[in-house]
């Protein structure tokens, strides 16, 4: 993302956002609430549109590309509400996320079987109206969607929020697994314990912008930084 | 990329009890049958009377199943449903003219040819004319709940003169052929031929839309869509499209609808659409809006009541509909299936 603006309505949410996600790399969006970070997913997924400035996607222009065809470039996206359709079954959350399958049997089944490795509670509510789950369990349902089909790029937005602590060591173990598939992710986060055991680069982001931006290992070595930007020590 | 190395497994979450389904709606229909009871003290006339309200409730199904999910998937308040069902109805009537030897023809396959004809050209031109109705009045005003309540009213009214251009103002008989006329006797009741075959229809387009909704992937997509736009687009799909075919998918149903309207009035006004707007906007609302099980419920609700009330209180038929809204509201207010919302 270079310069980008984005408003909503008559507010100027987005200020000139540079951002870089290496590929193969995990990173990771920071700041404080109100800063900015969701609305540069959106911006990212197309939800939003930018007012200024240019995204690019390996090295095409898809500033004016809408939302499904973003999607469709191999970008998998987990918003803060988790979004997902409450009326209906695990699988059919999954299958509406393979494109290439009509039915459950056109999914890779090697693939299925490592979700389902990965994410225990899809095999258990296979069934079930995903409405029915626990936040946790929602959320699991929400990450193994968005990786039923190999994706470059993985936007996921506050995955840890609200969760009990072993739902969140699950989730790090299988965000870790996705990372070593080979898919780059761009996580907002504010559990920074959490996010830490995942990240590869940060950037920091207030008032619409992004005001900091070094690999986890320089930041985490800049108290300062840390300090200043987020107000805490890593 | 290999899926195959062996992913990190946490514990098996605890399988919870099986969800249950909520049947609570549905027997709604037989507990207002049998309240009816009392009141109409005849069972010969009861009977005549339900199985009448059930075949008037599967013709305002089928126009209000398209337009539940037109609401449902892109909150579009779609004032000018009746159009198409005037359109279809209008249409009829030039098919049977065309097809008079059809329609008079001793034999009872070719009458039914020249019915089902009737329905296909109803549905063809709806849903073409749903096409350019979208286009032009709808797509202007997404997300504009009052500017669509107005476009929308305009678009009927227009289409209500146009149809005075091309059949006229007057009224237009709209006889079912000799095979839909009559009626058969179960025990001292009643009923018409030509309702059983209206239920016939109603319940092969429910079928065919429960099947297309539960079975494909299409269907995933809408329901999914009616309880999340954003996301469905977010996962790849243009969720404009696919409302675009569900609008002309609703209109179809609505021309459909409108040849049963018709053949069930025996005759047609260009005013025949707006006349049902307010029952098909009841109907969808107890329904739920964006559910097509509580849309039959909700139909086959006030076709009942409709009907008992014809009888038993003429002056308070339209009236009971509402009470009936306003009771089923204050018990679910969200309707008698509520569809989940982001």
């Amino acid at each position: 993302m270079a310069g980008v603006h984005t408003h909503i309505g008559a507010y100027h949410i987005l200020h000139g956002v540079d951002l870089v996600v290496p590929k193969g790399q995990v990173t990771l969006l920071l700041g404080r609430n109100g800063a900015g970070k969701t609305t540069t997913l959106r911006t990212l997924m197309g939800l939003w549109a930018a007012s200024q400035g240019s995204i690019r996607w390996n090295g095409q222009d898809i500033t004016a590309t809408d939302t499904a065809s973003r999607a469709r470039l191999g970008v998998g996206y987990v918003p803060e509400s988790m979004a997902v359709f409450a009326d209906l079954t695990v699988a059919e959350n999954l299958l509406l996320a393979a494109h290439k399958a009509s039915r459950m049997e056109d999914v890779d089944a090697q693939r299925l079987q490592w979700i389902k490795q990965l994410f225990p509670a899809v095999e258990t509510f296979w069934h079930y109206p995903a409405g029915k789950l626990s936040g946790g369990q929602k959320q699991m349902v929400a990450v193994a969607r968005a990786v039923i089909e190999p994706r470059e790029l993985l936007v996921i937005d506050e995955p840890s929020k609200g969760l009990a602590p072993a739902i969140v060591a699950n989730l790090l173990e299988a965000l870790k697994e996705v990372k070593r598939q080979g898919t780059t992710i761009l996580l907002v986060e504010q559990n920074l314990a959490f996010a830490r055991r995942l990240g590869d680069q940060v950037a920091v982001m207030e008032d619409g912008r992004i005001v900091h931006a070094a690999s986890q290992a320089d930041f985490i070595a800049d108290q300062a930084a840390q300090q200043r930007y987020l107000g805490l020590s890593l | 990329m290999s899926t195959s190395t062996t992913a990190p497994t946490a514990a098996t979450p605890a399988v919870p009890p099986a969800p249950k389904r909520d049947w609570i709606p549905v027997l709604l229909m037989p507990a207002l049958a049998l309240l009816g009871l009392p009141f109409i003290a005849d069972v010969p006339v009861w009977l005549t009377l339900t199985l009448a309200g059930l075949a008037m409730g599967m013709i305002i199904f089928i126009i209000a199943s398209g337009l539940t999910l037109v609401f449902g998937l892109m909150d579009v308040l779609n004032f000018g449903h009746g159009v198409f069902i005037a359109l279809g109805a209008f249409v009829a009537t030039t098919v049977f003219a065309l097809l008079g030897g059809w329609v008079k023809s001793p034999d009872a396959l070719t009458q039914l040819a020249a019915v089902f004809a009737a329905m296909l050209a109803a549905m063809l031109l709806a849903g073409a004319i749903g096409l350019v109705f979208e286009r032009l009045l709808v797509r202007p005003v997404y997300g504009l709940h009052l500017k669509q309540i107005l476009i929308t009213m305009g678009g009927m009214i227009i289409g209500e003169e146009l149809i005075k251009v091309f059949w006229g103002a007057q009224q237009v008989p709209l006889e079912p052929p000799m095979i839909l006329r009559g009626s058969l006797s179960i025990g001292d009741a009643g009923v018409e031929t030509y309702r059983i075959f209206a239920t016939v229809i109603g319940l092969l387009v429910f079928a065919s839309l429960v099947w297309v909704l539960s079975r494909t992937k299409i269907g995933l997509l809408i329901r999914a869509g009616v309880e999340n736009g954003e996301m469905v687009e977010s996962l790849g799909y243009r969720i404009r499209r696919l409302f675009v075919a569900v609008f002309v998918a609703g209109s179809a149903l609505a021309g459909l609808g409108g040849v049963l309207w018709g053949l069930y009035q025996q005759n047609v006004i260009p005013q025949i659409g707006s006349q049902v707007n307010i029952l098909i906007f009841i109907v969808i609302i107890i329904g739920g809006l964006g559910s097509i099980s509580g849309a039959l419920i909700g139909a086959l609700l006030v076709g009942l009541l409709a009907n008992y009330a014809g009888f038993l209180a003429p002056k308070a038929a339209l009236f009971s509909n509402i009470a009936l809204m306003v009771i089923i509201l204050v018990w679910r207010p969200g309707g008698l299936y509520p569809v989940a919302k982001r």
